[in-house]
Parts: structure tokens; sequence; C-alpha cells
């Protein structure tokens, strides 16, 4: 299990005085202390998506001190990206994100050590992302269906905590899945939404900032699994509108009949799901540029 | 009667099935719409003949993607 090796792990680390000094601000909480610390150090969590939802969980976990960061994209960084991911910068431009992310990280804290991974995950090689750095936590920060249900299912079959969240406009919704409890996204959201029923960030638009409050969150959600501290959101969804301002715990249980984490799974070997296709951007880029809009 | 729709009061006449329910209510993209009663997941297949009675608690989600790119 994580945990148990997590705190082996940290058993074996002694904290030097600058790590003391950059650590103390948890090092004084009671729920973390010199042992949390150690824990935060030994972790391993993997971010699946270094855009909107993964950039900020990459920097604050990377603020933290865990101790392997593993990160996924496959894409470079665009001018339009630089409006919510804040950890890629103007002269990143054309850069591959995880090669962008790791330089802001290794500047950031030098405790951590950024793997990686040059990657669109699918079916063949997320078992092997995961299993490469024998990660503990695992964080979705992706954008399309076909990558969170993937993400879901590896997990489950790999009994690796994760945590799932989206992002649209001024909405947010986040939850957690940990092994053998609760609920799985599948338990909730049975099925891939059929072709143009979803559109994305990049069709919808999203204002920045839902990116820094759920992508925060989902670094919390790790840190707690962690540090094995507070309630977790396993077994509830919990969602967030920007213009109210309200934030709601809804309860979710797991189904019984659920294709991936019920009493007789349907899935029994991960495979890839079609790609959502949508032209709503391109349709209003050119209303834009015809004077439409 | 009563039934609680995403933690807010709402008041029937009568009982509605979920898929009345989602019309009355005017959700944006009633296809799309995920409905729980009472926390469990209501199959769309189901919802023109799941009853929301007196005091159930109703939610409705929709998906989210979001983060990158």
């Amino acid at each position: 299990m994580s945990g148990e090796r997590i705190a082996e792990a940290a058993g074996r680390i002694r904290l030097s005085n600058e790590q003391l000094d950059r650590y103390s601000r948890h090092i004084i909480l009671k729920e973390v202390g010199g042992s949390g610390q150690k824990k935060i150090l030994a972790a391993r969590v993997l971010i699946i998506g270094a855009g909107g939802l993964g950039a900020p969980a990459a920097m604050y976990l990377a603020a933290a001190g865990v101790g392997q960061i593993g990160l996924v994209d496959y894409d470079t960084v665009d001018l339009s990206n630089l409006q919510r991911q804040i950890i890629h910068q103007t002269q990143d431009v054309g850069k591959p994100k995880i090669l962008s992310a790791q330089e802001t990280i290794y500047a950031m804290n030098p405790d951590v050590k950024v793997n990686t991974y040059r990657e669109m995950i699918n079916a063949g090689n997320i078992r092997d992302i995961i299993l490469d750095g024998d990660y503990d936590f695992i964080i979705d920060g992706t954008d399309n269906f076909p990558a969170k249900f993937l993400i879901n299912d590896a997990c489950v079959m790999l009994k690796k905590p994760f945590s799932h969240a989206g992002i649209i406009r001024f909405q947010g919704q986040t939850m957690t899945w940990l092994p053998g409890q609760g609920p799985c996204y599948r338990c909730v959201f049975r099925e891939m939404p059929p072709k143009d029923a979803v559109p994305t960030c990049r069709q919808a638009g999203v204002l920045g900032v839902m990116g820094g409050i759920l992508g925060t969150i989902q670094a919390t959600e790790a840190l707690k699994y962690i540090l094995g501290v507070g309630q977790l959101l396993n077994g509830f969804l919990l969602t967030f509108d920007a213009k109210t301002m309200a934030f709601r715990k809804v309860r979710i249980t797991r189904r019984e009949d659920c294709e991936i984490c019920g009493e007789h799974p349907a899935i029994t070997e991960l495979r890839d799901y079609e790609q959502p296709a949508c032209d709503i951007l391109r349709q209003k880029v050119e209303r834009f540029r015809g004077g439409a809009e | 009667m009563f039934i609680t729709v995403n933690g807010e009061a709402v008041s029937l006449r009568e009982e509605l099935s979920l898929k009345e329910l989602v019309a009355f209510l005017h959700l944006e993209q009633p296809d799309y719409v995920t409905l729980l009663l009472n926390d469990r997941l209501v199959y769309p297949s189901e919802h023109g003949t799941t009853i929301v009675k007196d005091g159930d608690t109703v939610e409705y989600l929709y998906y989210m993607g979001g983060g990158q790119p």
C-alpha cells in the first residue's frame, strides 16, 4: 500500500537545516510536524496534464516538497495557455509543456525530482507510466473525456488513489477515489458523453482562475492523502460556481453494477475511447474574425 | 409537496417523473444531464419512469472537462 511505502521511505529521511527552514510553516502544524514533512518528501505524485489544472497542482505540490512529481503532457506551450497555466512563462511559448513545467519546479524547489513523460496517455501506456514511478497518488488534469475515463479505469484497476477535476466557464467539479472506498468517476458519469455534447475549455472558454481553484484543491487532496489527515473527497463530488461563490459537496454512492469498480466489472482491460470532435471553437473564431461577435 | 434540488427547496403541485422535473426546471442540455435521486445515479433510460416523491433529494450534474490545453 502507498501509505506504508511512504511511511517506510519517510523513516529514512533526515531533514537538513535548510529544509527545517523551508518547510517551517508546515512543520509547526500539529497535523504535519517533522514526520509529516518527511512523508511529503518521500511521496510520489503523478500529474496527467500540465495545463489549467495540472499547473497550479504541480506548483503547490513542488513548493510543499513532494519528492517526486511525474508530469505527463504531449503539448507545447501556446500563447493562449498563459491566461491560466501559471507554471509556464511567455518565453516558454513553443517549448514542450513538461520541460517548461520542470524548469519552473526546479527553480522553485531543488528538493523535488520531476519525471517527464512527453506522451498522450492511451490504453497502451498509462499503466506503464503509473507503475514507472510507483506513484502514490494521481491527479487528473486532462481536458477530455477519453482521458478522464481512461485515468479512472486505470487507477481503479491498479488500485491507485486519484483526484478527478473538471472546469468550464465559471464552474468546476472535483472528486477523489480511494481504493476499496467510495464511488469512482464511472459510478456517477457512467459513460462517455456523446460527441459534441460537452464543449471543452478551448471551445467554451474558462475563467483563468478556475484551474487555480480546482487544481489547488486537487493538490490539497494529494497532500491530505500523503499525510493521512482529514476527510478526503471520496464519496462526494465537490462543485463550485464562481458566479455565486457556492461550493457544494454532493454525496455520491458506489454503484454495485459499476462497469469498473462494481461487483462484476464488465471492463476487464483498458481501451481507448474516441476523441470527441467539435468545431465550436473554429466557428466562433471565424465569426469573431468576420466581425460577427 | 417539497423536494430538494441541488440543495434548494422546490415546491411541486404533484409528483413528477425525473424527465418531467428536468423540463419543469428548464435545465440546460436536458439530454446530457446526470441525475442523482437520493444520492443514487438514475440511468437516463429510467428518467421517464422514476417518480420524484415528497421529501426526495435530486442532484443534477454535468460533465466537465477542462484542465488542458
